[in-house]
């Protein structure tokens, strides 16, 4: 029997086991939408902006480790969802995203609502195609998942002309597939392998740095068996946060501009530098010339490009770091016995002296809400037990200081491209995959004014995300950066006289707000969050606007030339207020 | 340095745009470029002039295979191989030169492959080098207008394994 290509397509959907699709409907989806309507195994989610419904999926993908999934329609549906896509390439999110185009026979006419989308997503996919004729749209889908969701993942955008949703075919799954130039490689060189577990023995001034990539292959276990094994201490990306436990003893945290002064003190002092499924951003390295100066490097990546992208490297390992991790774990154990404990005293000594040094600090304040204490009680409360999303700024730097993330996939946060307004849509996804986990998202005022037309979508889908707004009434991380090198000029970085009250925003769209103006309140709102079953909820933090992240090291310094906090000397203990 | 790179890639649309467009995108220049079918009507190849030092070179290399359509990569820097590029000039000499211009088109191997009442276009291949001495000795008669294409390159049998 012939079907559509919209009844073909929900089809492949069901056999990639797709469950939700994030999407907003438009002219040329109509067919699309029109399957949906009798749908029961496929889920659409309206959002209230494309690039929500991008950053849901995407949100959906890093909570679950599935592939997300949006539809959109042509045009303005299809260009709102270029900053979400360009999000997930960055962060290597596996994602397809299904745009609707006009008629084949209009394309290139400047027709109403057209727009190259396969054009303007070029760069910023893993790949993307244009379904020219029903027959293709099954083989395509396949491949389009899979390119998604192996080797390095990354999103990949199927456009469909109206002419082909409409017309008739065959369905016919191919079980199989091959593609003869896409052949990622998952196993690493055996022999380099063995030299790195060498290079670790010999080392007397190791650090292991974990980055997305340990996340995104589910090496976790397999990194904290060697760190634990070998007793080399633990530093890891703003991506790499939960690959390993924030609360270990061999945790050093986050390194790099936000980093922690002991991470990046081991970091420069360290003989040996293993960075796994890490890409040596800009963010981390600081001044690339300076950045471990004394190190040889190991590097391990699924991805050859990123290695020897913007660092010299000892040795390269290309492959998944799971299947490299297990090898060397196995090399580890069986070839190489070294007195572990012994060797590594006097380092973990002195990494433990820097700790302790220089701990992450913030000075505590009576009658102010400093963010920091509010990430602290957030991560009391939940126990850590919660999938936390953030926007991106102060909030975002903020929450990975000070929520000890444990286990990988539970902090989702935009790395590589920095998008405001990601962490509210991208909550609400991870809140779809994981109906029973806590979600919150962790938001700057102006962050959440990017996205909030989505607390619609968290109210009519009865999703209990938490969002604690960090109200600075500024664009803080900007401020900060006016304050600190542009003489305190603060150039329309000021929100205050423009915010809506949030409590009633959140109370307009059937959601719950609650406010917290005083340090005192912060626990008794959150408790009374935490209760709030089945709506979203915003927490209004009026918090100390001054507040600033440190340490910071200075665009263009290297990392060990961090500022600090100049109110130290002031501190009171935390311990007082309890 | 200066390297010749020929990509095997898949004969679709889009292609040549994913892989100028990672030049483009990354801030590399693309010298010249030449694409053609294969024997095989679904593979194309494109031969790319490009400079860079190891580490660019190394980079173009590693994005180009990354490249979902792209089946080989073959940088011909480290292989012995032959390169061709091909002209057609058109000039326009005085009456009193055109026998010389004629002589000239020969030594180079050239082939006029037009004629008008006052000018001649020349067709001549060879490497980069002999095409360049041609342009050059031809200048002073008057060159109209010529077109270069781009390099193509393929290994020496005996070099290959
Ligand atoms: C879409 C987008 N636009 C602009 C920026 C630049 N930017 C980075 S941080 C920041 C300020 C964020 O302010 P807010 O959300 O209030 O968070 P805070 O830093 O105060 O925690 C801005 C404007 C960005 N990252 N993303």
């Amino acid at each position: 029997m012939k079907k559509t290509g919209a009844e073909i397509l929900i089809d492949c959907l069901k056999k990639e086991g797709v469950k939700h699709v994030f999407g907003y409907p438009g002219g040329v989806v109509l067919n699309i939408f029109d399957v949906l309507y009798d749908e029961k195994d496929v889920k659409l989610i309206l959002t209230r902006h494309e690039q929500g419904a991008i950053h849901a999926a995407d949100g959906y993908a890093r909570a679950s480790g599935k592939i997300g999934v949006a539809i959109v329609t042509s045009g303005p549906g299809a260009t709102n969802t270029v900053t979400g896509i360009a999000n997930a390439s960055m962060d290597s999110i596996p994602m397809v995203v299904f745009s609707g185009q006009v008629p084949t026979m209009l394309i290139g006419n400047d027709a109403f609502q057209e727009a190259d989308i396969v054009g303007i997503t070029r760069p910023c996919t893993k790949y993307n195609y244009l379904v020219k004729d029903v027959k293709d749209l099954a083989q395509t889908v396949r491949e389009a998942f899979h390119i998604a969701s192996t080797g390095r993942p990354g999103p990949v955008l199927i456009d469909l002309p109206k002419d082909v949703t409409a017309g008739k075919g065959d369905f016919i799954w191919p079980e199989h597939i091959k593609i003869r130039s896409y052949n990622p490689t998952y196993e690493g060189n055996k022999w380099m392998i063995k030299q790195a577990a060498h290079e670790i023995a010999k080392a007397k001034k190791p650090v292991i740095m974990a980055g997305g990539g340990v996340i995104l292959s589910g090496a976790s276990k397999e990194l904290r068996e060697l760190a634990e094994i070998t007793q080399v201490p633990v530093t890891m990306t703003l991506m790499g946060l939960g690959g390993f436990p924030g609360t270990s003893e061999l945790s050093l945290g986050m390194l790099g501009m936000h980093g922690t002064y002991y991470a990046n003190m081991a970091v420069q002092e360290a003989d040996l530098l293993i960075g796994i499924g890490v890409r040596f951003d800009d963010r981390v390295t600081g001044r690339v010339a300076s950045f471990a100066p004394h190190a040889k490097i190991i590097h391990i990546d699924i991805d050859p490009t990123s290695i020897k992208k913007n660092l010299r490297v000892d040795i390269p390992i290309v492959g998944d770091v799971r299947h490299v991790l297990k090898d060397m774990l196995k090399v580890i154990k069986e070839d190489v016995k070294e007195p572990w404990d012994a060797i590594r005293k006097s380092w973990l000594k002195q990494v433990k002296a820097w700790k302790q040094e220089r701990p992450l600090h913030y000075t505590y304040d009576e009658e102010k809400i400093k963010p920091q204490f509010v990430i602290e009680k957030l991560h009391e409360l939940t126990k850590g037990d919660a999938i936390i999303a953030t926007e991106v700024g102060q909030n975002q730097m903020w929450t990975a200081q000070f929520f000890k993330f444990d286990k990988p996939r539970t902090l989702l946060t935009s790395g590589g491209l920095g998008t405001m307004g990601y962490g509210f849509p991208a909550a609400i996804g991870a809140q779809l995959a994981c109906p029973d986990k806590l979600v919150i998202d962790v938001a700057g005022d102006g962050s959440i004014q990017m996205n909030i037309q989505e607390l619609a979508t968290a109210v009519i889908n009865k999703l209990p995300v938490k969002v604690a707004i960090l109200n600075n009434g500024y664009l803080g991380m900007v401020r900060q950066w006016q304050e600190l090198f542009f003489k305190e000029r603060y150039s329309h970085t000021h929100l205050e006289s423009g915010n809506p009250d949030f409590v009633k925003v959140a109370e307009a769209y059937g959601a719950v707000g609650l406010r917290a103006s005083k340090p005192e309140e912060v626990v008794p709102v959150i408790k009374e969050a935490l209760k709030v079953k089945n709506r979203p909820v915003f927490m209004d933090f009026i918090v100390d606007w001054k507040e600033k992240v440190y340490p910071m090291v200075p665009a263009g310094a290297a990392i060990n030339e961090m500022m600090f906090d100049e109110e130290k000397k002031e501190e009171k203990k935390l311990k007082a207020v309890k | 340095m200066r390297h010749t790179i020929s990509v095997l890639v898949e004969n679709k649309f889009g292609v040549l745009s994913r892989v100028s467009g990672l030049f483009s995108g990354r801030g590399y220049n693309i010298e010249s470029l030449s694409v053609g079918e294969t024997i095989d009507p679904k593979i194309s190849i494109m031969t790319i002039v490009t400079t860079g030092d190891d580490q660019i070179i190394e980079q173009i290399t590693k994005q180009l295979n990354k490249l979902i359509d792209v089946i080989k990569v073959v940088d011909f820097m480290e292989i012995d191989h032959v390169e061709r590029e091909m002209v057609l000039i058109k000039v326009s000499p005085r009456k009193e030169d055109r026998i010389e211009v004629l002589k000239l088109a020969e030594i180079f191997r050239g082939r006029i492959i037009d004629s008008g009442f006052s000018t001649f276009t020349i067709e001549t291949t060879g490497d980069e080098g002999k095409i360049n001495a041609f342009i050059e000795l031809i200048k002073p008669f008057g060159i109209k207008e010529f077109v270069r294409t781009g390099k193509v390159a393929i290994a020496r049998e005996k070099a290959k394994k």
